[in-house]
């Protein structure tokens, strides 16, 4: 497992980079597709999210007037090198090959960047609707990251064990979390959908009220790259709550012939993270937009209580059961 | 935050008409509103003097790409009225089908813009998807999706069918389904709730004070409806209800769309029931005698009027267009200070603003004192009708 050329696979081909890219390409077509047809409409066609990437990669990069174009380069790309980073540490087809003790907070940070990328770049496009979408962006960050910080690190608590890896395990000998913490499973995925700025949560770049929030002023390929950041974060997201919630890509048992194990992993890898977009895209169809100061009620009064209250029940089952 | 301004428009994706607001805001909270009207001027008054009345009715029906029926009833009931002519009742019935009609698909449209402003695009894809079924009824009446030219003075252009009268009746069902459908949509779906209950609250005072027409109006219990308090077309002999609200907020405003919605059916199934048989129109003397009228009418958005002076000649010698959009921007003005800046597409769509209608007049510039009064200076094309113009390519 430590062989050096098989890290180097695992990070740019399968299931890292060249995988990741692809995938996330087309969650973004079925997300498109289902929400299309929920909506009675047609949807786009297989290849959509390709040729927008590369339409997008091929138009002309404006700078706004007085803006540091070089900061407005590297913020899309560092937000894109975050979210790849944290899709290393997500079990794909098996436990990861890079899993340390603590990587569960890695990927938690990493994840966090590109709204703090979006943020930046609203705050530097010097438009007053990319302000306002920026100053919202950073609003709601403190709204939803403390629930769902406190849902995902109740598996931790329960497991012991503060690495992703080690939490899957722990659920191939048990249960699946899902059934142990419910509450915190629906506090997950709210909070993601709010990470990934989709409806209902989508108040930084509401359209119809501030054009495009921090988006406004990106063309070219800062534009294609925070869409694909986003696209990859959806991925990193969904394969997050699998693993965490949904047992990730690992069966209760082993199969006969070795190789067999990878390739089963890597069908639940999938069906468990098109489970969770599938989730995901109903919410975004079945709901309008809230306002931030509705969000923030119900984010501070309701999801972070659900949350603290999960968080006791994990400590008392601990307590009573788990620990010996 | 300091005060900001935050410019909304002439190009916004909020908007997709000309007007500005300079919303000055102080984060999300908005402490004063600028308005700024009138980026169009289209010279259709100025125009609709130099047309004779058959030329006139097409022009006025473009008017509005929504209410092209209202603005051209209106005027054609003036004029018949100025005339002292009564027009068949089986025209009248085609008029109230095609007038109720328009209403539903402008009522369908506005239930979509106002899901979509909130970021709702569900509802926003359905309704535009039923809104189609009475586009299509619209169609096999008429000829056309928008602008249906069926007025003419002294009748309607064009009969109705059995079989275009059956299939109308066909659709009807299902429409009221979806229509029964968006009220419970309306009162479960939670973010609808908490996005319109309590938006842009208008009392019946304010209603009153700041002129409010139409559903607006009717939205904060102005029980006021041109329709049963000045009846023309067929509406005296329909059984219909004037639906309104005491909420006075964008909740109250939507819950009395729907319902007119419902009625707007209600009377489209009686007339199609039963329509009297006859002739659809009546030789009308090609001029008008002299006289100046006021021709109200409720149309979807509200009442408009138009004030009509004939001088004895086949052309007006003035039509002036009150369209329900200006009477309704001073109420949003007043309904938007202290809301949220999230709050102004979904109120300044409540009242279904339609600038297309409402932005008709010029600017005077007092400094060097030109005007529009010239009519190529305010880039009106001639009319290849008039006398005058006649051998001109």
């Amino acid at each position: 497992m430590t062989d050096p050329l098989f890290i180097l696979f695992y990070i740019f081909i399968f299931p890292g980079f060249f995988f990741l890219f692809g995938y996330a390409l087309f969650l973004s077509y079925l997300d498109r597709k289902i929400a299309a047809r929920m909506q009675q409409r047609v949807g786009p066609p297989f290849f959509q999210p390709l040729a927008d990437l590369i339409k997008m990669l091929g138009k002309e990069v404006i700078n706004p007037d007085g803006v540091d174009w070089r900061v407005f380069d590297a913020i899309p790309v560092v937000a894109l090198a975050a979210v790849m980073t944290a899709f290393l540490y997500v079990p794909v087809i098996g436990a990861s090959p890079l899993a340390f003790q603590g990587d569960l907070v890695v990927v938690l940070y990493l994840m966090a960047l590109p709204t703090i990328a979006l943020f930046l770049l609203g705050w530097l496009s010097r438009n007053i609707f990319s302000a306002i979408g920026g100053v919202r962006a950073v609003t709601q960050l403190f709204i939803y990251e403390v629930p769902f910080f406190l849902a995902l690190l109740t598996p931790a608590i329960m497991a012991g064990s503060w690495s992703i890896s080690a939490i899957v395990l722990w659920q191939q000998h048990n249960l699946w979390l899902v059934f142990l913490q419910p509450i915190g499973f629906i506090v997950a995925l709210v909070g993601l959908q709010a990470k990934l700025e989709r409806t209902p949560f989508d108040i930084p770049e509401a359209e119809t009220e501030i054009v495009a929030g921090p988006w406004t002023e990106l063309t070219g390929r800062r534009l294609a790259l925070m869409h694909l950041t986003t696209e990859i974060s959806l991925v990193v997201g969904s394969a997050l709550i699998a693993a965490l919630f949904l047992g990730g890509p690992l069966l209760p048992w082993t199969l006969s012939p070795p190789w067999l194990n990878p390739a089963a992993g890597f069908c639940l890898f999938l069906l468990k993270t098109l489970a969770v977009l599938l989730v995901l895209s109903s919410i975004t169809v079945a709901t309008g937009r809230l306002r931030i100061d509705q969000l923030n009620v119900i984010g501070w009064k309701y999801l972070a209580s659900a949350a603290l209250v999960q968080v006791g029940i994990v400590l008392v089952i601990n307590y009573l059961w788990v620990t010996p | 935050m300091p005060e900001v301004v935050v410019p909304i428009g002439p190009h916004h994706p909020a908007l997709k008409e000309p007007v500005n607001f300079r919303v000055i805001a102080d984060g999300e909270k908005i402490v004063r509103l600028e308005l700024d009207l009138s980026y169009n001027h289209r010279g259709i008054e100025k125009a609709a003097e130099q047309r004779n009345f058959i030329r006139v009715l097409p022009l006025l029906e473009r008017v509005c790409g929504i209410c092209s029926h209202s603005h051209a009833t209106v005027f054609a009931k003036g004029i018949e009225e100025i005339m002292g002519i009564a027009i068949p009742p089986r025209a009248q019935y085609i008029r109230t089908i095609i007038a109720e009609l328009e209403r539903m698909h402008s009522h369908l449209l506005w239930l979509g813009i106002a899901a979509h402003e909130i970021g709702f695009n569900t509802l926003f894809m359905w309704t535009w998807r039923d809104r189609e079924a009475v586009q299509d009824t619209l169609e096999e009446m008429s000829g056309n999706r928008v602008h249906y030219g069926m007025n003419e003075i002294g009748g309607v252009r064009c009969d109705l069918t059995p079989a275009q009268v059956g299939a109308a009746l066909l659709r009807l069902p299902n429409l009221e389904e979806r229509i029964k459908k968006y009220m419970d949509i309306l009162n479960s779906e939670d973010t609808l709730l908490i996005r319109f209950r309590g938006v842009g609250r208008m009392s019946k005072e304010e209603a009153l004070k700041y002129g409010a027409v139409g559903p607006t109006a009717r939205a904060s219990g102005v029980d006021y409806d041109v329709r049963r308090d000045d009846p023309y077309l067929a509406y005296a002999e329909i059984p219909w209800n004037v639906i309104t609200d005491t909420r006075g907020d964008v909740y109250g405003r939507t819950r009395v769309r729907i319902g007119e919605l419902r009625e707007s059916l209600q009377i489209v199934r009686y007339c199609l029931e039963n329509i009297p048989g006859g002739p659809i129109r009546i030789d009308a003397p090609k001029n008008a005698p002299k006289g100046e009228i006021l021709s109200r009418y409720e149309a979807p958005r509200g009442e408009v009027a138009h004030y009509i002076r004939t001088n004895g000649t086949d052309k007006v010698e003035r039509v002036d267009i009150r369209s329900p959009t200006l009477a309704n921007w001073t109420s949003v003005a007043m309904c938007l200070v202290n809301q949220n800046l999230a709050d102004i597409p979904v109120i300044v769509a409540a009242i279904d603003p339609c600038l297309s209608c409402t932005c008709r007049m010029v600017v005077v510039n007092q400094k060097d004192s030109t005007n529009g009064t010239d009519r190529t200076n305010v880039g009106i094309a001639p009319d290849p009708g008039d006398r005058r113009n006649r051998g001109r390519p």
